[in-house]
């Protein structure tokens, strides 16, 4: 009896007082107890064709148009429709305030579960973890996206669908080759670069001699140190090599407009703006997943919320966390959420009752009882690779039975390199680490050298890790969207860790 | 106390302008997809939200990606059972890709979706070009419905539409300074007051006398600006839509005799199609019946109708006669509205064109129209073109053509000629069409 009087809600309807008190009692444990620090929310309820439409804008509130979304919203929808795939509960965008979609069709217990879930621990994740507070800016996305998207509607009315389109299907084939991994060095303000230009062509002037012009041609040797030198200034020049060939196309490309470069700077800071998530992924929904577990069962065991809701929450929860073995026909990789959230319970277990092994593995950690600050700090300052390099404990690799393939083109066979077992551990754990290391398993696709007054011909080249190359067809297709953002003939040559040259291959030979 | 805000009112479909953008992106291989659909399907079910599957191509976003088969990997798996370092395991089919692999690219080698219905038709009948088909009239519409349209400042005091008469009197008032009755009750009682005065000072007379005239002069204006006046007064407008007949039932009449191969049921499939698309459009209830012959006519199945062959010879009547049958079993032509459409190779027994003309003055009694096509071949369309000449069936039908202006005939040899029998199908036919009155 007394019990139902603390009740923050009964039964499975949903309203915004229920809505809004729920929210006041988990913000009460978030902040006091876990020590969360959040931006402020702002909550929207939206229907089911609502949660389509922002799948297919990439979760954004605001999006420009372009055919591609709209396939991606056919395939959703298609699913959907079909029963193949639910929608997700919640939608939530790192910006502040914090935006969180909270679907209509949810249960009053799947609200609570999204709002401590999105609310509090993708929103804590997005404010405090390093990557977000470098490479994002949340208080400015909002605002930058529909400058963008009013920016493209008017490129449209203005140069026509079709050479909107064009630019942006280009630009979205080097998406991923569009974000600098590491930070820049910071520029030079304009006006030295400009004075430093000048400078050297007063030099240059000074120093003319047309008797030079009447020296016979160098030696063959001398030639060539000078093609070097030309060729080392030329890049210093161009501030190459360049990883980021959005950007370095958008500054240097001969042929476009300069509402053309504007548009791949849209494409360029999206990419940029996503980049952190796509590093984080187990990170973020791990913390998520954590903080709507610890305070649900917070809120029971302060008698606010039902045993009915519990219940509830705890099938969806452990439906998150779920994690198929490897020849489970619903295995699909492994689970971020069941990974992250193992980990952090993990982690909390480590702090409060180690084992041995604990105490031997993570000797500043285990036993100091301060889980909530350990991982707050793990939150603030890792990423999925260093968090996994860091975390993951023997314990859990016996868990979650891991075992590392090693997978060689050359053999007809895969083999089992290690599994969980004392011999395994390290190996195991590093090379998970590596699976999450985006930087290190995206292609590395740079930009070397172009000879603007030659035959402006971009030499892009592939730095070949652990032999793997690129497929053709897309690889050809992908060159040419460069070559259509470029003007001139795109080549990209790929080299392997010994500076070997493996393949070489260009758009002119495409006969494009 | 954060802040709630419920977006469910907002407009729905933020994304269909992308859809369409894709949409359009695809065309080419959407229309392919669709054609072959409509192949295997009933002319009824053409145009209802289909799923069409459709490969990717040229609507791939390539982007640089691993080739599967090069280079060494590493993978990490949970939920080992009988490993051990060093097992060796057969690598699985497809490289090492595998269900592990790097989980990039979505699977979409086949990708399936609804397409609305204008959205399949769009795509069908694009190469027919076709126009707006709202516009079109279909003659006979027999009875009216009173519709509502707007307001009108006659009509009968039963359509007086009181909201919007009260508002707009409502507005003369107040333009007009009427006066309003509170002002006019306290004058009064400010006059009843002073004259209720057992003595009345001079100054009391001068304000009783001003307050008297200021009444009668606001009791005058007060006539002059009625409550309601005739201007004000606004009717309920209707219109008389003319309803046409809801039920229809369309002949599909087709030679099934060997001459008539593959493409030229395809055609005569699309052509049916269009005839039924257009009379959905107008008809609540369209029943189909099929009747096909050969030196025979049988009423069949739509199966069987496109899809099983049938030797013999050619006898165009016999198919006429079926139709005058069926017709008078059950479809009585006061109560349906009747469309038939021919189609054929032309080839006709000798002598039974003729018959076939005969019973055609009969038939054309009940259509509303009645179109005949020739399916002829691509090279023939050049000779056929401008000429009187051609198939035995034709020049038999071209004795009468004319005669009704719901009687159609043409050739036609490719997916684009079919829709231009439609316009001069229906564009002819105003004059035959009982006007509503204004």
């Amino acid at each position: 009896m007394t019990r139902s009087g603390k009740l923050l809600f009964d039964g499975s309807d949903w309203n915004f007082e229920t809505l809004s008190r729920t929210y006041d009692a988990i913000e009460e444990i978030a902040l006091g107890e876990l020590k969360l620090d959040i931006y402020p929310n702002q909550m929207e309820i939206i229907s089911s064709e609502q949660m389509l439409d922002a799948y297919s804008s990439v979760g954004m509130p605001l999006m420009y148009q372009h055919w591609s979304f709209g396939k991606r919203f056919v395939f959703e929808d298609h699913l959907y429709r079909k029963g193949r795939r639910g929608l997700a509960y919640e939608l939530v965008i790192n910006s502040n305030p914090c935006i969180v979609y909270l679907m209509e069709e949810n249960t009053m217990a799947m609200q609570a579960l999204v709002t401590a879930h999105a609310a509090f621990g993708h929103n804590h994740f997005f404010k405090n973890n390093y990557l977000f507070r470098q490479w994002t800016d949340a208080s400015a996305i909002l605002s930058y996206m529909e400058f963008a998207k009013k920016y493209i509607a008017k490129c449209e009315e203005r140069h026509g669908t079709a050479a909107v389109e064009a630019i942006l299907d280009s630009a979205h084939a080097i998406m991923d080759q569009g974000v600098f991994r590491y930070r820049r060095p910071p520029r030079l303000s304009s006006e030295r670069e400009r004075e430093r230009a000048r400078e050297r062509l007063e030099y240059e002037e000074q120093t003319f001699n047309d008797l030079w012009r009447t020296l016979p041609p160098s030696t063959s040797a001398k030639e060539r140190a000078e093609a070097e030198r030309d060729a080392s200034e030329r890049k210093k020049a161009l501030n190459l090599p360049e990883e980021n060939l959005l950007y370095f196309l958008e500054k240097t490309s001969l042929i476009l407009e300069p509402w053309q470069r504007e548009l791949l700077r849209i494409v360029r800071v999206i990419a940029q703006y996503f980049y952190p998530q796509r590093q984080t992924k187990v990170m973020n929904e791990g913390c998520a997943t954590f903080v709507h577990h610890t305070i649900m069962n917070r809120l029971f065991e302060k008698d606010q919320v039902s045993e009915g809701t519990m219940l509830e929450v705890l099938q969806s929860h452990s439906n998150v966390v779920f994690q198929p073995g490897f020849d489970d026909p619903r295995y699909y990789g492994m689970n971020p959420y069941a990974l992250g959230f193992a980990m952090m319970q993990d982690i909390q277990r480590i702090c409060t009752e180690p084992t041995a092994e604990d105490r031997d593995w993570f000797p500043e950690i285990a036993g100091n009882g301060a889980w909530r600050e350990t991982l707050l700090d793990a939150w603030t300052n890792h990423r999925d690779e260093s968090f996994i390099l860091q975390y993951l404990s023997p314990a859990l690799i016996r868990k979650f039975r891991l075992f590392l393939l090693t997978d060689s083109s050359g053999d007809n066979y895969l083999e089992v390199a290690s599994i969980h077992n004392e011999r395994g551990y390290q190996a195991v754990r590093a090379a998970l680490a590596r699976s999450y290391d985006i930087g290190a398993n995206q292609q590395d696709i740079q930009v070397v050298d172009v000879d603007l007054l030659g035959d402006r011909q971009l030499r892009l080249q592939h730095n070949v890790k652990n032999g793997v190359l690129l497929e053709e067809t897309s690889r050809d297709a992908t060159l040419r969207h460069i070559r259509h953002l470029w003007g001139y003939d795109v080549s990209l040559v790929g080299v392997d860790e010994s500076g070997e040259e493996l393949y070489e291959c260009s758009t002119d030979e495409d006969g494009l | 106390m954060p802040n709630f805000i419920d977006r469910r009112l907002n407009p729905k479909d933020k994304s269909i302008g992308n859809r369409q953008r894709f949409l359009k992106r695809a065309r080419e291989e959407l229309k392919r997809a669709v054609k072959e659909q409509v192949k295997s399907i009933g002319i009824a079910d053409v145009g209802a939200g289909q799923s069409v599957s459709m490969p990717t191509r040229g609507v791939g976003e390539p982007t640089f990606q691993p080739a599967g088969d090069t280079g060494d990997r590493e993978r990490v798996l949970p939920g080992n059972r009988e490993f051990s370092p060093g097992d060796r395991l057969r690598k699985p089919q497809g490289g090492g890709g595998g269900r592990g692999g790097a989980g990039t690219g979505e699977d979409e080698d086949d990708f399936q979706f609804s397409l609305s219905q204008d959205e399949v038709l769009d795509l069908f009948f694009e190469d027919l070009e076709l126009p707006d088909m709202v516009k079109l009239s279909l003659k006979e519409t027999l009875t009216f419905k009173p519709r509502r349209a707007g307001y009108a400042v006659t009509g009968s005091p039963t359509n007086i539409n009181v909201a919007k008469t009260m508002r707009n009197s409502h507005g003369r008032r107040i333009a007009l300074r009427r006066p309003k009755q509170a002002e006019l009750d306290a004058l009064a009682a400010e006059i009843a007051e002073l004259e209720q005065k057992p003595k009345p000072t001079p100054k009391d007379k001068e304000r009783l006398g001003m307050l008297q005239a200021e009444l009668e002069w606001l009791d005058r204006r007060r006539r002059r600006v009625p409550f309601i006046d005739t201007v004000d007064i606004r009717f309920n407008r209707f219109e008389q839509q003319p309803l046409p007949n809801a039920s229809a039932v369309m002949f599909c009449l087709m030679d099934v005799s060997a001459s008539m191969g593959e493409r030229e049921k395809d055609l005569a499939k699309r052509f049916f199609v269009l005839l039924h698309m257009f009379l959905r459009r107008r008809y609540e209830r369209i029943e189909i019946v099929f009747i096909r012959h050969t030196d025979e006519a049988r009423e069949v199945d739509e199966e069987t109708f496109f899809y099983s062959t049938q030797s013999g010879g050619t006898m165009v009547s016999t198919a006429l006669e079926e139709m005058l049958r069926v017709i008078e079993a059950r479809y009585p032509a006061s109560e349906w509205n009747i469309y038939a459409a021919q189609a054929s190779d032309g080839d006709n027994i000798s002598g039974d064109s003729e018959r076939c003309v005969t019973l055609l003055s009969t038939v054309m009694k009940y259509c509303q129209y009645y179109a005949y096509v020739e399916i002829i071949d691509e090279r023939e369309s050049e000779i056929f073109a401008r000429t009187d000449n051609g198939t035995s069936l034709w020049r038999a039908y071209r004795t009468v053509d004319g005669d009704w202006p719901n009687f159609q005939m043409t050739r036609i040899a490719k997916p684009g000629d079919i829709y231009p029998v439609f316009r001069k199908l229906f564009a002819k036919q105003p004059q035959t069409l009982r006007q509503p009155r204004k």
